[in-house]
């Protein structure tokens, strides 16, 4: 069995939402659009107060650089353009809108029915890639990198394979395993599409083994129509976290580690898309559907009826939790995506954004983090980081502010994962402090290079 | 042959001690270091305390610095924070240089979000590091530019001046420790500490709010935040008060501590620091009062010190009326010309203002 | 409601500093029967003193002198340091000897330098060292197997009681230091079966007579996470190479390597003493060169030093290597490029 080879942990899986159907949720009465859903430059709004948006209608285009736009998920009109606290708890600027009915823009196709390459006129590579950063897609994985930037490799790299993060390694989630059982195949017209648009013969969907039901529904139908989806393989992963990181992802199933920042997946050759952007991707250019709404699990041992839902971006969570059995009583900690990786919120008026892969509820026993006893020195934190770091030692630099030697010691190839803080028998909160220090190194080869440029 | 042993160990002891003698009498002739004099003059009056707050690192950095601004014509622009005047002026005697004058400074906490005045909304957990919690969006509080309140200022305090109190969750400055170095400023994640004048008797006029949200969000945050209602700024008669960002500002060059601000800000968050009670009614809060009263000129600390730090200045002796016209330059902090919401690393850097001048 | 705010993760995986210490504990537990059932209760009350006395002397110096708010003693560090000291220790030891070399091993090999987690050097080696060196005569003069009863020590006549044994140790060294080679060879064959070292039928101290029982419990650790193979590995199978190409040179004087790697602490050494986490390095690497330097010291010493077992003077040799080796040993970096 496959998998990445340095470090990883197993944290308890908890996919207590696994055998729920995607259902759609409620529209919501008021839908906020954060101009800040993906990385990079926040979009620009192009509405004002009381215009009338229909679902679909451009509430804001791309800005300057790294950008995309923003769609409106239901129909109604502009309330207000104003600032609303996103899930990572800063003021964004948002566009809000009271619904009214549910009026969609005639150009997008709603039917259900399946449309495979043949359906499809013959189209360039740049028209499907143009398509995809029209319809304002992002890495639905939680990464939010805008998708169409990503499907245009620089020059002198070549894509030799297209990697489908289908690993949903991530305790508690399960957006993409229902996904994946109940849209095999527009999946599968999702993976050609993106192949053409880089030209790229081969194709991976890399699925943990605790997806057997996914892993065998794809295999099979890939083994059906060998003839119609060529190029696409399905590798069954060893269930191990961060597998959904996009580096261990590439390691695992093609066995080519991408070198330290500033390098690329692009740079050994691979282009990564989450299951939930292949989805996307299908919509966007077979249906003519910009990215508009998501599957979100939300979930939780305390939640009732945990579940997965077909959510409008916009929608509060406050609501998805209402629909889901009601917020719990004992509730402690509120989390934007999954356990490992996910935000902490500070209330439910949070919309959902292109990037919510899931919204889960810890009660106050669980959310209590135990206290913190002196550093044991056992290096199972060195085991366990995926990135072949030692955050113990990071975490003591931290304490003692000698950022050079944090430098020394690749702090910035840190990807957060948490494998360190999760598996510290002292409890020690060894993640946090070296966020402190990358946030800190960073501003540092910052301050230097703007230096650098003024000589 | 017969040679005594004895004289072979003499000889060959001899020969290795004068080759030896020679290779580091060439060493210390070709490698010698010529330092100026001065640097190590200058050094001598200088406090030892490595603070950085004068922007170089260390004393021997900024004695250093001082001599090389003297060969090029002019030390001014630079000051020891810690040691103030009295001791730029020892620095200029040295090199021979008059000293530009300069006001003391004090560290003030831009905020008053105490427990009561701004109620928390959530628990945090986890390290106690402002720059942590400050990850976390607004933290406990829905102000996302309020203190933190874990210390972070205390730790960075090299004279142990800072202190948060536990009543209120915020730092408070002991204005006679505090050397206005400017390390809290550096390690405040969310700018809140600015370098200000002392001002005449240690008295001046503080907007305690760092907020640059809209009128309401803040109000909904803190009952004593900044809302920019712009009332200070049409009451004030020397233009010293501008509103930006949301945010009012009081230029400590150009207030003339009227105090008509305080009476018209209907979030009571300007506050007049050290001055004595006007009339019974004229309510203060509770914060400000702890805050002692400093040492102003060190000409006269016997006086200063003699003073009861307890009761907020009734009478207090005239120390110190020369320091104020000197002051040329704006004392705007970087902080808010760089105001960006996402204040993620500290940059301010209260000696980048005297290079300026 | 106030919800919870904090940075991810927002789980942990339930490891903890006691689930570890008393996993050791327990990977202990089958040496410990075999110990008592060789040597009787003397072996229990050994055990039983160096237990709590390492434990009271953490919890007296702890509240009483560094009036430290944090109760460690529920950490089961000073539990484990008591079990691996009385492991080390012969069976008739005095008592008050014990109570010295736990105050050793607490005051002096951990809390000195800032309690578990800080020391440099395995505590309970400091006091098993510091015992060999000021009582060589009590701590070298084992009980033969079978006794089933506490010996009293006659502390006048320890020598002339009679009732001391020879371990393999002490005969594979007065093999290497025969000179006749027939001799030497003559003295060889005095070593037990290497089936009777496996299982414990010797003399020695209580952690040095069961080989296989300590194997398993090395086993349980693996299993169980608590440690990994590197250090335990490289030790034994270092000390085999070399014991073996000496015994290819020259099979008079040197004993099979098989004798080597089960007689005497060493497997207690490579399994337990050796793998403490604090005084072990961090990477994997890093611990694969602090094993093999263990395996060389403890055959040079073995062979070449004085006295006849070198086990732990070679890990605490290596424990002041630690600091270094985890300064220069970094672990492969992810997608690093090989200069």
């Amino acid at each position: 069995m496959k998998t990445f080879r340095i470090g990883g942990v197993h944290p308890a899986e908890n996919k207590l939402s696994a055998a729920a159907p995607i259902k759609d949720a409620q529209l919501p009465k008021v839908a906020v659009f954060s101009m800040f859903q993906h990385i990079g430059a926040p979009a620009v709004p192009v509405v004002k107060r009381g215009d009338e948006v229909k679902v679909g209608t451009l509430l804001a285009e791309a800005g300057k650089g790294l950008s995309v736009p923003v769609y409106s998920s239901v129909s109604g009109k502009v309330s207000k353009v104003d600032a609303i606290v996103d899930a990572s708890g800063t003021r964004r600027t948002a566009v809000f809108v009271d619904v009214e009915g549910d009026e969609w823009e005639e150009s997008i196709d709603r039917s259900d029915k399946l449309v495979t390459m043949k359906d499809l006129p013959a189209m360039k590579a740049e028209e499907v890639v143009a398509k995809i950063k029209a319809a304002g897609i992002v890495g639905m994985g939680g990464a939010t990198f805008p998708t169409g930037i990503k499907l245009m490799p620089p020059p002198g790299t070549k894509a030799e394979a297209v990697i489908v993060n289908a690993v949903e390694c991530e305790p508690y989630l399960t957006a993409d395993h229902r996904l994946m059982l109940e849209k095999p195949e527009q999946i599968l017209v999702g993976i050609q599409l993106i192949k053409h648009a880089v030209n790229c013969p081969k194709a991976y969907i890399g699925i943990e083994n605790n997806k057997p039901d996914a892993i065998k529904l794809l295999s099979d139908l890939l083994c059906e129509k060998a003839a119609q989806y060529p190029g696409i393989e399905v590798v069954p992963l060893k269930v191990k976290y961060p597998q959904g990181g996009e580096k261990q992802l590439i390691d695992a199933v093609i066995g080519r580690q991408v070198p330290a920042p500033p390098a690329l997946p692009i740079n050994v050759g691979a282009i990564v898309q989450n299951v939930g952007t292949v989805y996307a991707i299908y919509e966007a250019v077979t249906k003519n559907k910009p990215l508009i709404d998501r599957i979100i699990t939300v979930t939780g041992k305390s939640v009732k009826q945990p579940s997965n839902f077909r959510a409008r971006i916009g929608t509060p969570m406050q609501q998805l939790i209402d629909e889901a059995g009601g917020l719990p009583e004992d509730t402690g900690k509120i989390i934007g995506g999954g356990p490992m990786m996910g935000k902490a919120l500070l209330n439910l008026e949070v919309p959902v954004t292109k990037g919510s892969s899931g919204l889960l509820i810890m009660t106050e026993k669980e959310s209590r983090r135990v206290e913190p006893s002196p550093c044991i020195r056992c290096g199972k934190c060195v085991g366990a980081c995926p990135m072949g770091l030692e955050p113990y030692l990071l975490s003591m630099l931290t304490r003692r502010k000698d950022w050079d030697t944090i430098e020394k010691n690749d702090v910035t190839s840190c990807i957060e994962c948490g494998s360190c803080s999760f598996t510290c028998p002292s409890h020690r909160p060894l993640l946090d402090d070296i966020r402190v220090a990358k946030q800190t190194v960073m501003g540092i080869i910052k301050a230097r290079h703007m230096e650098s440029i003024k000589k | 042959m017969m040679t005594n042993p004895i004289l072979i160990a003499v000889i060959v002891l001899g020969a290795i001690g004068l080759v030896s003698a020679l290779i580091l009498f060439v060493a210390a002739k070709r490698f010698a270091v010529h330092e100026d004099e001065r640097i190590a003059k200058v050094q001598e009056v200088l406090p030892g305390a490595n603070c950085g707050g004068c922007g170089f690192p260390g004393c021997a950095g900024f004695a250093a610095g001082c001599v090389k601004a003297a060969d090029g014509g002019s030390i001014e622009g630079l000051l020891c924070p810690v040691g103030g005047q009295p001791v730029m002026e020892q620095v200029a005697n040295i090199l021979g240089m008059t000293a530009a004058a300069t006001a003391p400074k004090v560290a003030v906490v831009r905020c008053n979000g105490t427990c009561e005045n701004r109620p928390r909304i959530a628990e945090f957990d986890g390290v106690q590091s402002c720059r942590v919690q400050h990850m976390l969006g607004s933290g406990e509080t829905a102000c996302a530019y309020g203190c933190l309140g874990c210390g972070d200022c205390v730790d960075a305090c090299q004279f142990d001046a800072i202190h948060i109190n536990p009543q209120t969750g915020l730092p408070e400055v002991d204005e006679e420790k505090c050397t206005a170095c400017g390390a809290c400023v550096k390690a405040c994640p969310r700018n809140i500490i600015e370098v200000r004048l002392k001002g005449p008797k240690n008295r001046r006029m503080v907007v305690l709010c760092n907020n640059k949200d809209k009128g309401a969000i803040t109000r909904k945050a803190c009952s004593v935040g900044c809302i920019a209602c712009q009332k200070c700024v049409k009451v004030c008669k020397f233009e010293a008060i501008t509103v930006e960002n949301n945010l009012s500002y009081i230029d400590a060059d150009k207030c003339k501590l009227c105090r008509k601000c305080e009476e018209e800000c209907p979030q009571h968050t300007i506050l007049a620091v050290n001055f004595p009670p006007r009339k019974p009614k004229a309510e203060k809060p509770a914060e400000p009062a702890t805050e002692k009263p400093a040492v102003a000129k060190a000409e006269k600390p016997a006086v200063a010190k003699a003073e009861k730090p307890a009761e907020p200045a009734t009478e207090k002796p005239a120390v110190a009326k020369v320091e104020k016209p000197a002051e040329p330059k704006a004392e705007k902090p970087a902080a808010k010309a760089a105001a960006a919401a996402t204040a993620t690393a500290p940059v301010v850097e209260p000696a980048k203002d005297q290079d300026k001048a | 409601m106030k919800p919870i705010i904090s940075l991810s993760p927002h789980v942990h995986g339930g490891d903890s500093v006691q689930r570890n210490m008393y996993g050791v504990c327990i990977a202990l537990l089958p040496a410990l029967v075999a110990s008592i059932c060789f040597f009787g209760l003397g072996a229990a009350v050994v055990l039983l003193t160096s237990v709590a006395a390492c434990v009271l002397f953490e919890w007296c110096i702890t509240k009483y002198i560094l009036r430290s708010s944090r109760l460690t003693i529920c950490d089961g560090s000073a539990v484990l340091t008591g079990l691996l000291l009385g492991f080390n220790l012969p069976s008739n030891l005095p008592l008050w000897i014990i109570i010295i070399g736990a105050f050793v091993a607490i005051a002096i090999g951990k809390l000195t330098f800032g309690g578990l987690g800080s020391n440099p050097f395995n505590p309970a080696l400091v006091g098993r060292v510091f015992l060999l060196i000021s009582f060589p005569m009590q701590m070298t003069t084992w009980p033969k197997v079978g006794q089933m009863t506490y010996h009293v020590p006659n502390y006048d006549n320890l020598l002339a009681d009679g009732t001391t044994g020879a371990t393999p140790l002490s005969i594979m060294k007065e093999a290497i230091k025969t000179a006749d080679p027939t001799a030497a060879m003559n003295k060889l064959a005095e070593l037990p079966k290497a089936m009777d070292m496996l299982i414990g039928q010797t003399g020695g101290s209580l952690g040095e007579v069961s080989a296989l029982l300590l194997l398993i419990g090395c086993i349980f650790m693996i299993w169980k996470k608590i440690i990994t193979w590197h250090i335990p590995v490289s030790i034994i199978v270092t000390v085999y190479v070399l014991c073996g190409i000496l015994n290819l040179c020259d099979p008079f004087h040197y004993a099979n390597p098989i004798y080597v790697v089960l007689s005497g602490g060493l497997m207690l050494g490579a399994c337990f003493m050796a793998t403490d986490y604090v005084t072990s390095p961090m990477t994997h690497r890093g611990q694969i060169i602090y094993g093999v330097a263990i395996g060389v010291l403890t055959v040079l010493i073995r062979n070449f030093g004085s006295y006849p077992e070198g086990m732990s003077f070679a890990i605490l040799i290596m424990n002041g290597f630690t600091p270094l080796i985890n300064t220069y040993v970094k672990p492969k970096r992810f997608g690093e490029v090989k200069k």
